[in-house]
Order: C-alpha cells, then structure tokens, then sequence
C-alpha cells in the first residue's frame, strides 16, 4: 500500500487517540461552537484541487451512513469526473421516525458536517451547495453557518431547503425534486442524480453523519480511520437504540460491535422478545437470534438484516409484535408517493391484512394474500420504499408467526396495550403535505 | 356555384370526409385516454387507430387544401393552407380552417417526436385537439354552404354532439379523479373495514388517472 | 447487444396494450399493471420488443441497453 498525501495526518492537527467519541463531543450533549470546533480539529484542510479527498475516502473505505452503506468514493469520483456545473447536498433530512441520530449530530457538531460538506464540496468542483433539512432547523446548525460565512472558512455558501416530514423526503431523487421547487417525490431513474440532479447537474447527495467521517478521514488519515470497525466496513457510526424499557438513546460505537452491548439490561420479565435492525424499512430478528450479533451488514446479512439507518429497537415481551407492525406498515402506507401502480395498490392492502391479523380471529386467506402482495410489489416501485416495507412486513411475519396462530384462536399474548414504537401523528393528505 | 370544376366537388368532398375523421380521431384519443374498449378489439386497436386514422385526416385535409387551391374559380394561394387571413376568398372562414391545421400540425409533430419531448409539453400541445376541432367544425360551415342545410347540416350537428359527449365524458371523470396524495388514504380506507365487517376485499383497484 | 424492457412505474396508468402484445415477455398483475421479464429480450422478438414499446399511449415502456 503506497502512502500518499492523504495517508497522513493534515499539518497541525493531532490525531486523536483510537477510541471513541469521534463524532459526538467530548462532553456528551453539549455543542462545540466553531470556536470549540476549531481548538480541537484546526480549521478544514483544504488541499487545494480537487480529487485528493476522494483516495483519502477510497483507501479508508468509508460507505454511506444514510441507509444504502454505498463507498463515499465511488460517488465523490462520478461527480467529480463529471463537466460542468455540480451540486452538492448534504441530507440531513432524517425521515425515519425512530432514528435521531443527524439530528442529534446536527444540534452538536454541526461544524463537522458542514467541514465535510466544503472539503466534499472542494473536492468534486461543486459551484453550489445545500444542506437539506427537516423543518424546526436547530439554531446551532443557523449559527454555526453564519459563524463560518464571518470567519471566512467555507469555500461556498451553503443554501438551506426545508424537507417535508415525510418519510421519502430523504431519498434522492425526491430530495433532488424538492430543491428544484416541487414537491419531494421520488423520480425514476436512470439518470442517477450523480449523472444528472439538481438542474440537470451532477449532484453528489450525501449523508449529513457521512460528511463528518469524511471531515476527520481529511484531517487525521484512511489508517486512522481503520483503526476501529471491521476490515470491510471500517470506522465508527452512530445508532439510535431504543430500550425496551422505552428509553432510547444514540450513541457511537465502532462497527461490528456486539448488539448485545447496545442493549441495557432489563429486569426480569421486561426483557426484550425480538429486535428490529435497521428502521422501518429493516428486518426483524426473534431475540435470541440477534443478540449473538454484531452491528455490521456481514454478519447482519446473514439473517436477512441490514444496519440500514443504524436504528436497534428492542420489542419489549408484554407488547404485541404484530399490533406493532400492523401499526408500522400503516404508516409506511400512508407515506407512499402513490405514484406507482404496484406500490400504490399493495402497501394499503398489505397494510390492511397486517392490521387484520392482528385483531382477534382473521380470514385464513389473509396470510395467502400477504405473501402475494408482498411478491408482486418487490422491485415494481420506482424507488426502494415498496421493497423496504415488504422486508419489513416479510420479517415481522416469520418472527411474529407464533403469535399469528394466538390471535387467530381468539387471543393475544399482549399484557400492555400502549404504542410501542414511534411514529408520527396525521398522514399526508394534500400535495401541499410533500412540498 | 356555377361553374365548379372537379376540383372544387374535391376539395368540398375531401372536407366531409375530413370532419367525419377528424370527429373520430378526438373521440378515439378520448377513448384511449380512458382505457376504453372497442367492441370485439383488441386494447391495441384503439391506441393503433387513433393514431393511424389522424395520420388519415391529415393526408385527405391535404387534399382538401390543395384542391381548392388548384381550383380556378376563385384565388386561393397555397399558403392559406397555414397561414390564417391569407386568402382573400371567405377570408375569415379560411383562416379558421389554417388555424384548426396549424393546431394538428403541431400535435402530430410532437407525438412523432414524443420520446424526446418534455411529457408536460406534449400533453399541452395535445389538449389542443379541444381547441382544433371546433375551429375546424367553425371553418366547415362557415367556408361554403354544403353544410348549411339538408342531410350535410344533419351529418355536421351529429359530429358535434358526439364531440360534445366525448369530452363531457372526459371532463366527468377528470372531476372525478382523486389527486395524487389521496389515493393511498382511499385504498386504505376501502381495506380498512370498522370493527365487525369482514376483511379487505378482492377487488381490483387502478390507479384513477 | 443485449436489451431488456423496462417500464416506467410513475407513468405507466395500466392501459396493458403491452401484455397484449407482447405476452411472452410482458403480464399483467391483478391491479393491470405489467411484470415484465427481467432477461434480455432474444433477438427473435425484438421487432415485437420495438412495436411494442412504440405502442404504448403514454411511452412508459422502453428498451434498455445493457
């Protein structure tokens, strides 16, 4: 392995010792203002011409942490292969309701993200920049902004764009849609947006909690991002774990780390009976089956999960799984962009069924029809939300089927009726709900 | 009129025939539009004659034109086939009929050119077709008095209350149509029995376009 | 060259002229939407692939090249 410029550390900086927190602040909770900012990281390192972050992102193998685990690289090199005029977005739109981690990230090292987005930006030879975010913006993201634009470290201004509370406003064609003024749905591809996005420019679209690894690999080097994580999916990442005794927390933990660590112990009886890995779009697994895991898509994949949004949900035993996922597959329903036969079609459907298996005694054709539905809107979708709901639903059925066959003699294992995971209230109604 | 030439019984036949297929291709296109059926034909039919049977009126409103330009009792130049007001003959009535062509010009341009287009454009060009056909149905019996009386005036009324139910059809379910953010809620809803009834259902939903 | 068919899902509005015809590549499901095979198209029905995409009243079929 040759060294190049990026190998080693940027001049002045000192590497951090090979632990953890990375990302998230030295004193947990509080944010680093830019003066903070820069007495621990200097200011964002520059190189000067574009390309250079790119092999520092290649050697250190970073992938995407918005849910797709795509190489950073390969999509930072299309884009600046590209001629033209390019656009870069950072996406902190985080649409998954049981995921906080970008906004945590935001309220406290907004100045990462945004060192990040410059030296990304620096790199492809964009000439415009976006910071794509749910509405409520966290002052600290507003100050941190008009902090730089008066120290001078930016190398573009940085326009702000509201996204819809939906949960497609973060994916990247409709992310793309949205910045140009319409509403934030999902647009066929090809073209990718990286071949042709925002205005017909190449658009690179990353992951507010990416450009942050990508603004410490600029500073302290591929090797010292290695230095946690496994050899195929190297660094650290932040998950957003709820407990199954309601509490939830983020935090950031190096990947392949044992789900079982992540989980806080709960007395006896409260423990939790399966985990969902990955969000609403993930999978889940019956507890005994996930906790010899460890959180990263090798092991993951094994048993048909992913980390996807880098949500743990631990089902508490007195809840009832399928109330729970009817309760999600009806959300993921009402957010559908409805503009696709298959998805519109299937997800209320499936939607439907779910909810009808879990109230007391249902049709015996429902299951049939489940598997049916599930099998025609797989791939049929012009983007990926019908097959992530149909993971979703396909998991929660096997993991749940012991309870299926409770409810379908009358019964439910459930002692606690109250809502479990989180979802939010009201559904989209008008067009203006996606604008 | 006297002393008409073949040319100008060409010219009025080839104009008849012209309203009648242009009457068909706008009741054709509506019909595609609604995923309508032709009796005892396939779903490709109707997509397949629409289009075939305008390509059709184009070639007999050319030889509409052009007949009624090489006829020499009256001074027609070729270019009022086009260009509105460019006949001194029934000067306004001709101009209808160049602007109605004008108008079909453009719709059989884009549809050829379709894959390349922006969709919004061509489907604004094609909604034209409302604007064409009265402008055509204006100039056949303002421009010569075939139309103005006898079965020709019967024939002409029946082309228009067709027309004219065609697109309240279309116009009706148009209003009928649920926007795009509702469709999801209705299907949910359908599925969605209240406590008691019996489960979701079997039957087919399409997209309500 | 290999080429495989692909629909549109925004645009495609059901009309199923496609299964129509071309039924050894192309199906309906229960709500007339096409399901569509995923392979490339054999050379012996691509003339057929061609009218086919043509024929489509809102062009939400195409050929892709591999």
């Amino acid at each position: 392995m040759t060294t190049t410029a990026m190998d080693e550390p940027a001049a002045g900086s000192a590497a951090p010792a090979n632990g953890l927190p990375r990302l998230l602040p030295l004193v947990p909770g509080v944010p680093e203002d830019l003066r903070a900012h820069l007495a621990r990281y200097g200011r964002p390192p520059y190189r000067g011409g574009p390309g250079l972050l790119i092999h520092g992102a290649e050697a250190a193998g970073l992938t995407g942490r918005g849910g797709a685990a795509f190489p950073v690289y390969r999509k930072l090199a299309i884009v600046a292969g590209a001629r033209g005029r390019k656009v870069i977005v950072a996406n902190g739109a985080e649409s998954e309701p049981a995921s906080r981690k970008d906004a945590l990230l935001l309220r406290v090292a907004p100045n990462l993200v945004l060192d990040g987005l410059q030296l990304a930006a620096e790199a492809i030879g964009a000439s415009e920049a976006r910071l794509y975010l749910h509405p409520g913006v966290s002052p600290e993201v507003l100050r941190a902004l008009s902090q730089r634009a008066a120290a001078g470290i930016d190398w573009l201004g940085v326009t702000i764009t509201e996204a819809p509370p939906r949960f497609l406003a973060g994916q990247e064609s409709a992310l793309v849609n949205r910045l140009g003024g319409g509403p934030a749905l999902p647009t066929f591809v090809p073209p990718r947006v990286s071949e042709r996005g925002l205005g017909g420019a190449p658009t690179l679209v990353q992951n507010v909690e990416t450009l942050a690894h990508l603004a410490l690999i600029a500073r302290y080097g591929p090797r010292w991002f290695r230095a946690l994580g496994t050899d195929t999916e190297p660094g650290s990442m932040l998950t957003t774990v709820h407990q199954a005794n309601g509490t939830s927390q983020v935090i950031e933990v190096e990947i392949g780390t044992p789900l079982r660590t992540l989980l806080a112990s709960q007395p006896q009886g409260a423990e939790a009976q399966a985990l969902l890995i990955g969000g609403y779009h993930g999978a889940w697994l019956p507890m005994a089956q996930a906790a010899p895991l460890t959180l990263d898509n090798a092991t993951l994949s094994q048993r048909g999960a992913a980390i996807g949004a880098g949500v743990i949900a631990a089902l508490p035993a007195d809840r009832c799984g399928l109330v729970e996922a009817a309760r999600v597959a009806r959300y993921l329903a009402v957010e559908s962009a409805g503009q696709c036969g298959p998805c519109l079609n299937g997800l209320p459907r499936m939607a439907a069924g779910l909810a009808e298996l879990a109230r007391r005694g249902h049709r015996r054709q429902v299951r049939a029809d489940l598997e049916r539905w599930a099998g025609l809107v797989t791939g049929r979708g012009a983007c990926n939300h019908p097959d992530g709901t149909v993971r979703f639903v396909a998991s929660a059925l096997t993991v749940f089927a012991p309870e299926i066959a409770v409810h379908a003699r009358g019964h439910c294992s459930a002692t606690n009726r109250r809502p479990f995971l989180l979802l939010p209230d009201g559904m989209p109604t008008t067009e203006d709900d996606w604008i | 009129m006297s002393g008409t030439t073949a040319f100008w019984y060409a010219s009025r036949a080839t104009g008849i025939v012209s309203l009648l297929l242009l009457t068909a291709v706008l009741v054709l296109g509506i019909l595609v539009n609604r995923q309508g059926r032709l009796p005892g034909l396939p779903r490709f039919a109707v997509t397949s004659l629409h289009r075939n049977i305008s390509l059709l009126a184009m070639a007999f409103i050319a030889v509409h034109v052009v007949t009624a330009v090489l006829d020499t009792y009256v001074n027609i130049p070729i270019l009022a086939g086009v260009v509105p007001f460019a006949s001194g003959y029934e000067r306004v009535w001709l101009a209808l009929g160049a602007v109605s062509f004008d108008i079909m010009l453009a719709m059989i341009i884009t549809s050829l050119l379709r894959g390349r287009l922006n969709r919004t454009l061509w489907r604004a060009v094609h909604l034209l077709a409302y604007l064409s056909w009265p402008v055509a149905f204006a100039h056949s019996i303002g421009s010569s008095r075939d139309l103005q009386h006898g079965w020709l005036l019967d024939l002409g009324i029946a082309c228009a209350l067709i027309v004219a139910a065609a697109a309240i059809w279309r116009l009706a379910h148009a209003a009928r149509q649920l926007p795009r953010a509702a469709r999801v809620a209705a299907i949910l809803a359908r599925y969605s029995p209240p406590a008691g009834t019996k489960g979701p259902g079997q039957a087919r939903e399409r997209i309500a376009r | 060259m290999a080429e495989t068919l692909r629909v549109n899902p925004i645009n495609c509005s059901g009309h199923g002229i496609c299964a129509e015809l071309l039924p050894e590549l192309i199906s309906l499901d229960e709500w007339g939407y096409p399901i569509i095979d995923p392979r490339p198209v054999p050379p012996a029905l691509d003339l057929e692939a061609r009218r086919t995409v043509a024929a489509c009243p809102v062009l939400a079929l195409r050929l892709i090249r591999q």
